[in-house]
């Protein structure tokens, strides 16, 4: 027997829906850090799960990526005998684009798949009618702590990327390279303006609310028991990964336009 | 016993007026409708049994009365109040007063059942000392002060459901609504369970609406009452009916029976008659 292939209105239909269900979190999520109560206990909680659980992978990662882009840098600016701008490379490279894309998407791949289960599970075992019952507001005690404790810990943890990335360019570069430590980390403080460090530092403040809403969206919408949970954990790190993506080709475009560069 | 009028007084409610009120209630999900046109009343000091096969709506019907669903159509009333209309913000105010017992219990698996039975008080802020000394009487209320540190991944289904009825009970709630409290649990376990409501309704009278497949607990509630001193159930002398128990039966989103015990078990409708069978 065919499948049937779904309603192409019926299928506008329900991403619409979602998306105005989205906005209507997001929207809920955001005015409820405006009015008491605020659940401070739960927002350093999730600052220690997110921020500090998440040091590992983003230290790791920020060390190693600049790493590999001082060896890719540098055969590439050997052709023009410029080996000694490796530090302006990795340094632009690192603050505008990679520290923070790179830290986003390794959150989002341990923490938006954390607060989709974790809420998805409460969802499928109606711990969140429950907490409605009981006269508590789940959006303002599940996912408000979310949003802003991702927003704030994926800002340091983009800084501390960054300075990993050039770091570990730097020791590419004296090590392997055969480059004057000093010249490296002189090139790569010169390369950097203050226009770089505005956009490298803005967009983990979009990034984090990407992560963190659709993890807790996706969580929230969660039906159908534990395939259900799993369907949600997946979805929300495909949706916030690729929003990471294309945000950020956004984010740069109007940055550039403001910034002049 | 005391009077409809006495019990209203002391939970704070009008004797005449419904407790609980649906006036032509419909809701649908996915298109498919799972409420049609439902319309009942429930008193001060009622206890309401909802029976009917699987499916037919009455889960639905209990979150509705705790506005956890809206309506599609048709108006609901709680205390009075059109909780139908009601924005959520307005509904959390009102859900203090109501208690609700979930048909898997519902309880929060990362902190144990001492914070579960608090969950209400911590957020209203009660001082540590008094939330503690409550909890304690909400669980020796249900025999399960033994269990106070345990967490939920440790208790058994009939010990949940009991951590769940003291976590609805502790703050006095005017309205308890119970999903299947008896629900997949052995029949000594359910019989355990059923002594507890019938506790709750004769210690403290509260209003309630009970969903039950369990034909014997219905009856068992109908028939018996608590006796406080002997700490158990007693069969009612003379073959006396609870009169405050009340029953409504479901099918296919439809009320087909509403009324009292001895009108349940004389009714004519032949659908009532196999179900009863």
């Amino acid at each position: 027997m065919p499948i049937p292939l779904p309603s192409p209105t019926a299928w506008v239909k329900s991403k619409l829906l979602a998306l105005q269900e989205y906005s209507l979190l997001a929207g809920r999520a955001f005015r409820s850090l405006l009015t008491p109560p605020i659940y401070w206990g739960d927002i350093f909680q999730q600052m220690d799960l997110i921020g500090v659980g998440s040091l590992p992978i983003v230290v790791l990662t920020g060390f190693f990526t600049g790493c590999v882009l001082a060896l890719q840098a540098a055969t590439a600016l050997q052709e023009f005998g410029a080996v000694s701008k490796t530090g302006n490379l990795v340094a632009l490279s690192m603050v505008k684009e990679l520290g923070p894309v790179l830290t986003g998407l390794m959150v989002s791949g341990r923490n938006a798949s954390g607060m989709a289960s974790e809420l998805g599970s409460m969802r499928v075992t109606e711990q969140i009618d429950a907490m409605r019952a009981l006269g508590v507001d789940p959006v303002r005690k599940l996912v408000a702590p979310r949003v802003l404790a991702t927003v704030f810990m994926l800002f340091w943890l983009s800084i501390l990327s960054m300075c990993m990335g050039i770091m570990g360019g730097g020791l590419v570069a004296v090590f392997l390279l055969g480059l004057d430590g000093h010249a490296y980390f002189t090139s790569t403080y010169s390369a950097l303006v203050w226009a770089d460090l505005w956009q490298g530092l803005t967009k983990p403040v979009f990034f984090g609310f990407i992560i963190s809403s659709i993890g807790c969206y996706f969580g929230m919408q969660t039906k159908g028991g534990t395939q259900g949970v799993g369907r949600s954990t997946t979805e929300a790190v495909v949706a916030s990964s690729i929003l990471i993506i294309v945000s950020d080709f956004i984010l740069t475009r109007f940055l550039i336009g403001i910034l002049g560069r | 016993m005391p009077s409809i009028k006495e019990t209203a007084l002391k939970h704070g409610l009008s004797p005449d007026a419904p407790v609980v009120s649906f006036d032509d209630v419909s809701i649908s999900f996915e298109g498919n409708e799972v409420l049609r046109n439902v319309s009942f009343t429930v008193m001060p000091g009622e206890t309401r049994m909802l029976l009917g096969p699987a499916g037919g709506g009455k889960s639905v019907l209990l979150k509705l009365v705790d506005g956890l669903l809206k309506p599609d159509s048709g108006r609901i009333f709680v205390f009075g109040e059109e909780i139908s209309a009601m924005p959520e913000r307005e509904l959390f105010k009102l859900r203090r007063r109501i208690g609700m017992v979930f048909q898997e219990s519902a309880l929060f698996d990362s902190i144990n059942v001492e914070d579960n039975v608090a969950y209400r008080l911590n957020e209203e802020g009660v001082a540590p000392e008094e939330a503690h000394r409550r909890v304690v009487e909400a669980l020796e209320f249900v025999e399960l002060g033994h269990a106070i540190e345990k967490f939920p991944s440790e208790l058994s289904g009939g010990m949940r459901r009991r951590v769940s009825i003291a976590r609805a009970i502790i703050t006095g709630p005017d309205l308890i609504l119970y999903d299947s409290p008896t629900g997949g649990l052995d029949p000594i376990t359910s019989t355990t369970i059923i002594a507890l409501v019938a506790k709750q309704r004769d210690v403290s009278q509260t209003t309630s609406l009970l969903i039950t497949h369990r034909l014997q607990d219905a009856f068992t509630l109908a028939k018996h009452y608590y006796d406080q001193k002997e700490q158990r159930l007693e069969p009612l002398p003379d073959g006396e009916l609870e009169e405050n128990t009340k029953f409504l039966i479901l099918n296919e989103g439809r009320i087909v029976f509403d009324g009292t015990t001895l009108e349940l078990t004389h009714s004519e409708d032949p659908w009532i008659r196999e179900y009863l069978a």
